[in-house]
């Protein structure tokens, strides 16, 4: 069985999270499409793992599903914050750490 | 009669000092003591700190007399006593132990130093009276007398220097001591610099004593030094006369000691005229063993003693500050000084003849210049004088037995001392005797003139100035001082001081002079009174000017002007080091400091333009991160298909 749909899909997935992140003001959904590259990795990674018949692959996506949910606990309740002290949500506002 | 033959150099040989001598010790401990309580002491002390800071020195006195007389009931070959404190520096093969060395040379500075000084002492219970930093004074005079009587103690060249440096500290803070007055300050600066310049003479030379005769001690020197060759001598000699005429203010580092007159007149007295600056020269007596050997050297300090007795000379005849007047005479009697001690076994005994009588006079005129100034509101330009002879007649009369010694009236103590100097040169080379003839015209001269701006001549006082006699503190001083300006000469009496300091200096050859004894002295006379009779036509005779005239002859400008001493300092030295410290200064700034912070701030330059990436929007950083990730990625490809 070929895994190159599979792949294909992946890639077109992260490209659409990827141009979200880069495009998009709203922190939430740039925080999706954040989860959406992170589950174009995991779909990669699960494709590859077949592919060479082995468990390694699907072992990291495991991982990475654990770390997308701690960080979306934590990046969530930092956008809260930002949106209840600065009453948005667009990441262009939230730009004082700088030069 | 010393048993030591003629030309042969003495010496010096101690004993431990036992019995009474064993005191020795005490003579510097003393006024040592009231130096540390007063400065430590603070205000405490301020109530009866200068009682107690009086009655020390004159403690010391009394010791001093006490081991003078037990001196005298030695045996002649048997007066050298030395006190062995404790070992101070004992590193490799040098080995300097705190001695001490009492011999007749030593003992007579003893007297002078406790003598005098004690006189200052009380003197300036009334000078200083009304002063809000007395006991600080009387602190440091007593710091001053202990470090002189460690100069003239000391069994070694290191611990004469621990002294030597001891006078130059004290002398700096007492010129400095009214420390409000910008010129005050300035003179004490100059003087301290200018003696460093001695010091480096002296320091050089202990070195070479070291390297020369592994050690610093005049016994071992003295021992030792015929093996030595000429020109390692005449080199010590020479580093030695250096650092005499840094601190005697011999030509060419006179400069300092006319500014010191900025300083309490008491300490003019003590320290610029009667003790300090004679150090040079003790020094140079002291290290006769040196100069016997090194006749080159004695020929230096012949030709420096005689351009200083005129310099000094000269300068006393142009200047209108009395003080100044006074100084300058103090240049010209330390340079007879010199002279009779660059004579070798022939002067040495007179320079220290000399220096004693000095003492006494000078130290009595300067006190009664102060006295002057005290009854006329501290004014120092006699031309504001005038007429005092007959408002302050303790302080005329004393300053006339001073004006008499100094000029060389017959019988005073001046006449016997400088005589014997003029009449050693003359035997020695007539140029060199005619020079010291001419000066004691000059001197003539100018004292001539003190005496007539000060006490005769028309009042030209002050609006306000009520001229009273000075307290009995302070005559009474003047009084000593004046008797022992008038019989110091009897230290004279039967050839005393020439065989009492002979096992320290040899013996004074006997040879026929070539003009008589009797012919010298009249000669001498004769000048002398040519000397005062033009001072009395040119000055007694006319009237004196309020202020001082301008169109006045090339000699006179440049006697005022100290004969452009500073300005040949400024121009051969000061100037030049100036410009070269702005130099190097310029160097540290531009070159050093351009390179070590020129690098920093290029970097934070760039840093300025590159911060500007950090423009905190997100998307901004995550188009960087993909950026990044697409480079490393596109990297791994090309390896890979590579």
């Amino acid at each position: 069985m070929s895994v190159t749909p599979y792949i294909v899909l992946s890639a077109i997935l992260f490209t659409i999270g990827c141009v979200g992140v880069l495009t998009r003001r709203n922190a939430i959904v740039v925080f999706m499409c954040v989860e959406l590259m992170l589950n174009a990795s995991n779909l990669a990674l699960v494709a590859f793992a077949r592919q060479h018949g082995d468990l390694d692959g699907q072992i990291a996506a495991f991982f990475v599903m654990v770390v997308a949910a701690a960080e979306v606990v934590v990046g969530l309740a930092i956008i809260m914050t930002i949106f209840r002290t600065r009453r948005s949500a667009s990441v262009d506002d939230a730009s004082l750490l700088k030069y | 009669m010393y048993a030591l033959s003629e030309g042969a150099i003495p010496v010096v040989d101690p004993t431990a000092a036992d019995g009474v001598f064993s005191l020795l010790w005490l003579v510097i401990a003393l006024p040592l003591a009231g130096a540390a309580i007063l400065l430590i002491g603070g205000r405490y002390t301020d109530k009866w700190g200068h009682y107690l800071a009086t009655l020390l020195p004159i403690g010391s006195f009394v010791i001093s007399l006490v081991l003078f007389i037990s001196l005298l009931g030695r045996e002649d070959g048997d007066r050298q006593v030395s006190q062995h404190l404790y070992d101070w520096i004992q590193v490799g093969h040098l080995d300097v132990g705190a001695d001490l060395l009492y011999d007749p040379l030593s003992s007579l500075f003893l007297l002078l130093i406790t003598g005098v000084g004690s006189l200052i002492h009380v003197y300036s219970i009334g000078y200083m009276a009304h002063d809000p930093r007395r006991r600080r004074f009387f602190g440091y005079l007593n710091l001053f007398v202990a470090a002189m009587l460690t100069l003239v103690l000391a069994e070694n060249y290191l611990g004469l220097f621990l002294g030597w440096e001891g006078v130059g500290l004290a002398s700096y803070l007492l010129i400095g001591f009214w420390q409000h007055k910008p010129s005050a300050a300035a003179a004490a600066k100059k003087a301290f610099v200018i003696n460093r310049v001695g010091d480096i003479g002296m320091s050089l030379a202990i070195m070479l004593f070291f390297i020369t005769f592994g050690s610093t001690s005049f016994t071992v020197i003295s021992h030792a030094a015929g093996g030595a060759t000429d020109t390692t001598m005449t080199i010590l000699g020479l580093l030695l006369l250096l650092g005499a005429c840094g601190k005697s203010a011999q030509f060419p580092l006179q400069a300092w000691l006319l500014d010191a007159m900025e300083g309490p007149t008491p300490v003019s007295a003590l320290i610029h005229a009667a003790t300090m600056v004679t150090a040079g020269v003790y020094l140079i007596v002291r290290s006769n063993f040196v100069f016997d050997l090194a006749p080159h050297a004695q020929t230096a300090v012949v030709v420096v003693a005689v351009i200083t007795l005129l310099y000094g000379a000269i300068i006393g005849c142009a200047k209108d500050d009395i003080k100044k007047v006074l100084a300058g005479s103090t240049m010209s009697q330390i340079g007879y000084m010199m002279l009779a001690a660059g004579l070798g076994p022939a002067g040495y005994a007179f320079a220290i003849f000399h220096l004693l009588t000095h003492g006494f006079f000078k130290a009595n005129m300067f006190l009664g210049a102060g006295s002057v100034m005290h009854g006329m509101n501290d004014d120092v330009d006699m031309r504001h004088y005038g007429g005092l002879r007959k408002l302050m007649p303790v302080t005329f009369l004393t300053f006339t037995m001073g004006y008499l010694a100094i000029i060389g009236f017959p019988g005073f103590s001046g006449f016997w001392s400088k005589d014997k100097i003029i009449e050693t040169a003359l035997a020695d080379n007539w140029i060199v005797g005619l020079c010291a003839l001419l000066g004691a015209g000059i001197t003539g001269f100018y004292m001539t003139r003190l005496m007539l701006m000060t006490f005769f001549t028309e009042k030209r006082w002050e609006k306000g100035v009520h001229p009273h006699e000075s307290p009995s503190v302070m005559t009474v001083p003047l009084m000593v001082l004046a008797a022992l300006s008038l019989l110091g000469g009897l230290f004279l009496l039967n050839d005393f001081i020439q065989e009492f300091l002979a096992p320290v200096v040899g013996a004074v050859p006997h040879e026929d002079p070539p003009i008589p004894a009797l012919g010298v002295t009249l000669l001498a006379v004769v000048v002398v009174a040519v000397g005062v009779a033009a001072a009395w036509f040119l000055i007694g005779k006319r009237d004196v000017p309020r202020t001082a005239p301008q169109d006045v002859s090339f000699v006179t400008r440049a006697g005022r002007e100290e004969l452009y001493g500073n300005q040949v300092n400024d121009v051969l030295v000061v100037n030049p080091s100036r410009r070269l410290t702005t130099g190097i200064l310029a160097v540290d700034k531009y070159a050093v400091d351009g390179t070590l912070t020129g690098g920093p701030v290029a970097i934070g330059a760039v840093a300025m333009v590159a911060r500007r990436v950090q423009n905190g929007y997100v998307r901004s950083y995550a188009l960087s991160l993909l950026v990044g990730g697409l480079i490393v990625v596109l990297a791994l490809l090309a390896v890979n298909l590579a």
